[in-house]
């Protein structure tokens, strides 16, 4: 492995990511399409509650696959978004529709939403499936708009991918929803869930076999990647975390099926990047696409360094979301807790002096020196002046009326 | 790798695009609604925390009824922020492809890291949000930290980008044309231009939402709402702002001398300055010609020399120096900007208004029209905002990386832009729509016993003879 590979993996494992999360939250509203009254009712409830918490984070990851794309492979993200930029521009009304749906899910249940967020099931995750074929058939030339306006990801592999990652998100969504809603203690609903998830994950792995006789015909290199060696070994592994799936879900484990279903997603992920590799866009490989080496280790330093913050932070949403805390009547804690109480007053003279001379100071330096320490420290001093002066100003303010 | 490189550029050689300037107004209408959403994504969160904060300290109902409010307007907005972001972020790729080929490796650093804000501003929001009377309430307000801190990280690095747009650095460009070389890190932080135009951006996001939110108040304060919990909702917001304000004016005059330094053309833009002038003067409103001269403004002699260099006597460089080709357009620069300078004048105005009566008389002024000008504050500053933005970004044309690419060389060569644009206005229309709709939801919401309790009883009293004096 090169330092030029490192980052594909990197857009691998967000890849897998974002699927497999914000997948679920595509997936979710599909099924309100389902059932109507009263369970119809209950279906979207759940799945607000479910994914309100977490959607925001979950959309990051696609922003961080297209941010290691550009940085590191700059003229494969220009060629892909130039070509494709239809099913790009639809996977972004679908990612709004969406959001609006969570925003006035927030504040009320209105049916209107959920047309909106059920449109969105269906045409984010295909627009951005057929993106994925489209680079999986050889379909985006390097250049400005070089390949074609629609046969780029209107064809059959761009098809089919999109169809099934309609149908694995409604999958990902059963699956997590089933785990949710027995969580919450609503039986009825956990069943519903887990008979759809079992239909859905059926359909989504006859569309898998389907797909790979439609690659056989219509993207050869990859077919034959994914059909020998290292590529053959992760489609076996994602066939065999699917079927633990199904079973677990048959079982009712549906904390094994959560796991298995995303490890399904990640190894199938895994086979594509294989079976692709070297290759990213004809005629254009990992290696002439990277950038240069300082700029392939600036981004692994800065990744290094935002996963220590991100990955304890991450573990903390999902705990407290999954823990059951963020539950809608869930018990409070230290609501009650008595904090010392005390009268606002306004700030001593002597502080409000203080700050005046060192604003006036700051002022002055600011702007009389042309750079250098003293036009920063002036700056620093105003800076700090202002939001201290703000917190006293305010304190003042309010307290005249206690 | 140099001729890795020569492959890698000639693939994106500038195209023909007819619809150059709907691809750039479809830019600015994207940031024209991403930019002041933002705001509220930089300054909010401090606004919160502060208010929960006091009502921790004081034991006080209203502090944290208010704190609760506010953080779902906070959520509503960044949700908002997030999908306007997404859509940026693609438009990059869907309208700048040869912007991003060429440049990506360059500038891309500052996007990674700012992805890792992101994650932790949605992470810690969300924490904040969900996590009323679910965790301790320390816990709870030390959690609306990270998403603090993430606010400014964010704007940090996305404006590294935009200084860097404005005084690139940290690449070299070889013979062929090709950006060989590239130093991301001196990319990133080594320029001049990042630290002024931070933290003049900065400023703006507590201009705009602490006139925001106190015109909300201001509103309901001429209606009658004067209790304990609207005024503590107005005031805090308000006396940042009115610090913030004047601030602003000290700030971007170190922006312009920035601007003087890295690209004294945009400066000469700002002004309508044809000729070099040792001296120059500031002229202010008024219409460029044709024939390169300002019809209808008023020229303050030396003005210009003074504002930009601090020196009435020194040269300013003029328009005439560069070919026509290069110029931007002139017009809509110096219009945008002088509506900046006008809007920032008078904010700092009603600021200093607010903070005389406040340090003579320890109350807020009575007057009807000081509220009033409180409520049109808040658009105003927005307003401000996105005309500063269209200064610096129309005044770097025709550059998207000053004087190294021009943005007809960056523009996607697809078709079917303007359909795209169509389909784009639409949708923001759509967002702004829904988000003003769940807005006032959140504003119609019941307010909890204790506080509906206090503000039967208005402590402000009725009007007083004061507030008739300065009626008339
Ligand atoms: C509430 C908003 C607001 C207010 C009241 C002002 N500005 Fe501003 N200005 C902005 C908001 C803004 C901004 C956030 O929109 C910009 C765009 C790019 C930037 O860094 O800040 C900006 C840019 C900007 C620039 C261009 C920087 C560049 O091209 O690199 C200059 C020279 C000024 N401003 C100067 C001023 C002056 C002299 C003001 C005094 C009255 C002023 N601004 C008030
Ligand atoms: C990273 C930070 C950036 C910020 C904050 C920013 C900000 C803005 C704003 C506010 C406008 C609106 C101007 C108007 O209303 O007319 C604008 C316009 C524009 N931006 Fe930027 N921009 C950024 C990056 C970019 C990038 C990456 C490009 C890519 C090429 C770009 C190219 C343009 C163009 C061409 C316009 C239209 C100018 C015109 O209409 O004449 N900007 N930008
Ligand atoms: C080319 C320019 C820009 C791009 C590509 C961009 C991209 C984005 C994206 C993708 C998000 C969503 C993050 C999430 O999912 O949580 C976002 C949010 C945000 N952006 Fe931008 N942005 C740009 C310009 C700006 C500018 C000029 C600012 C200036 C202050 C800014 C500040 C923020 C902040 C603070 C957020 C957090 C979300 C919020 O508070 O609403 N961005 N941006």
């Amino acid at each position: 492995m090169t330092l030029a590979e490192v980052p594909v993996i990197l857009m691998l494992i967000g890849i897998a990511a974002y699927v497999v999360l914000a997948g679920a939250d595509f997936g979710a509203p599909f099924w309100s399409l389902t059932a109507r009254g009263e369970r119809g009712k209950e279906i979207r409830t759940a799945t607000h509650q479910a994914m309100a918490p977490v959607w925001e984070a979950n959309h990051v990851w696609l922003i961080f696959v297209l941010v290691v794309c550009w940085t590191v492979y700059p003229e494969v993200f220009a060629s892909i978004f130039s070509t494709l930029w239809i099913p790009l521009l639809l996977a972004c009304l679908g990612i709004i529709m969406r959001a609006v749906g969570y925003m006035v899910s927030g504040v009320e249940d209105r049916p209107w939403v959920w047309v909106l967020a059920t449109v969105s099931s269906f045409v984010t995750p295909f627009a951005l499936g057929t993106v994925v074929g489209a680079t999986v058939a050889g379909e985006v030339p390097a250049g400005n708009a070089a390949g074609d306006l629609f046969t780029s990801w209107l064809n059959p592999t761009s098809i089919m991918i999109g169809i099934l990652a309609i149908t694995l998100c409604a999958y990902l969504a059963a699956v997590y929803l089933a785990g949710d809603a027995r969580r919450t203690g609503r039986q009825g609903l956990s069943e519903a869930f887990r008979t759809r998830g079992l239909v859905a994950g059926a359909v989504t792995g006859l569309v898998g076999v389907v797909g790979i006789a439609v690659l056989n015909e219509d993207a050869g290199r990859v077919y034959d990647g994914l059909t020998s060696g290292a590529g053959l070994v992760a489609v076996l592994i994602s066939a065999a975390a699917g079927l633990l799936t199904m079973a677990s879900l048959a079982a009712r484990r549906f904390n094994i099926a959560r796991f298995s279903a995303a490890a399904a997603v990640a190894a199938v992920i895994a086979g594509w990047g294989l079976a692709q590799e070297p290759e990213m866009l004809p005629g254009l490989t990992i290696e002439s696409a990277a950038a240069s080496d300082n700029v392939i280790i600036g981004l692994l330093v800065s990744v290094a360094i935002g996963l220590l913050i991100l990955i304890p932070s991450l573990l903390l949403l999902y705990g407290l979301v999954l823990g059951g805390r963020f539950d809608p009547g869930g018990e409070s804690t230290g609501a009650g807790e008595k904090t010392p109480a005390f009268g606002l007053k306004p700030p001593r003279v002597a502080i409000v002096v203080l700050t005046l001379i060192v604003a006036a100071v700051g002022w002055t330096l600011t702007f009389v020196s042309d750079s250098g320490p003293g036009l920063y420290l002036g700056v620093a001093m105003v800076l700090i002046t202002l939001f201290g002066g703000g917190v006293m100003l305010a304190f003042s303010l309010i307290s005249t009326d206690q | 790798m140099l001729e890795l490189l020569a492959a890698a550029s000639s693939s994106f050689p500038p195209v023909d695009q007819d619809y150059l300037l709907e691809a750039r107004q479809m830019q600015a209408l994207s940031f024209a609604v991403h930019i002041p959403l933002v705001c509220f994504g930089v300054a909010f969160p401090a606004l919160v925390i502060f208010m929960e904060w006091l009502g921790l300290r004081t034991g006080k109902a209203h502090y944290t009824a208010i704190a609760r409010r506010w953080s779902k307007v906070m959520i509503t907005l960044f949700a908002a922020g997030v999908v306007s972001g997404t859509l940026l972020s693609f438009e990059l790729g869907l309208l700048w492809p040869g912007f991003m080929a060429s440049f990506g490796d360059v500038f891309g650093l500052a996007f990674g890291l700012e992805g890792f804000s992101f994650f932790i501003e949605a992470i810690f929001i969300t924490i904040y949000v969900y996590g009323w009377d679910r965790m301790s309430p320390k816990r709870h307000l030390l959690s609306g930290i990270p998403a603090m801190a993430a606010g400014i990280t964010g704007s940090l690095l996305v404006i590294s980008v935009n200084a860097w747009m404005n005084s690139p650095s940290g690449f070299d460009v070889n013979a062929a044309g090709e950006v060989v070389n590239v130093r991301p890190w001196e990319a990133l932080f080594g320029n001049g231009h990042l630290w002024p135009q931070m933290t003049h951006m900065y400023l703006a996001a507590y201009i705009v939402v602490g006139f925001g939110i106190a015109g909300v108040y201001a509103v309901g304060w001429l209606r009658g709402r004067r209790g304990t919990y609207f005024r503590t909702a107005m005031v805090v917001p308000l006396a940042l702002a009115c610090l913030a304000a004047p601030t602003q004016i000290l700030i971007g005059d170190w922006s312009a001398r920035a601007v003087a330094e890295d690209q004294p053309i945009k400066l000469a833009t700002f002004e309508g300055l044809y000729k070099t002038t040792e001296g120059a003067p500031e002229t202010i409103f008024g219409w460029y010609t044709e024939d390169n001269t300002i019809e209808y403004g008023i020229e303050i002699p030396k003005m210009l020399s003074m504002l930009a260099y601090h020196d009435p006597n020194a040269t300013v460089q003029g328009l005439e120096t560069v070919p026509e080709d290069d110029w931007p357009a002139i017009n809509v620069v110096r219009i945008a900007f002088q509506t900046m300078v006008g809007i920032g004048t008078g904010l700092a105005a009603l600021a200093a208004w607010f903070l005389f009566v406040w340090f003579r008389r320890k109350r807020l002024p009575r007057s009807k029209w000081f509220f009033r000008a409180v409520i049109l504050a808040g658009p105003a500053a927005v307003v401000a905002l996105i005309a500063g933005w269209v200064t610096t970004e129309v005044g770097r044309q025709p550059w998207v990386v000053y004087q190294v690419m021009r943005t007809e060389e960056a523009v996607t060569g697809a078709d079917g832009i303007v359909f795209g644009y169509g389909v784009l206005a639409a949708v923001y229309v759509a967002l702004i729509i829904a988000t003003w709709w769940v807005l006032r939801r959140v504003a119609r919401a019941p307010f909890p016993p204790e506080i509906a309790a206090l503000e039967r009883t208005p402590d402000d009293g009725p009007p007083s003879g004061d507030e008739r004096e300065a009626e008339e």
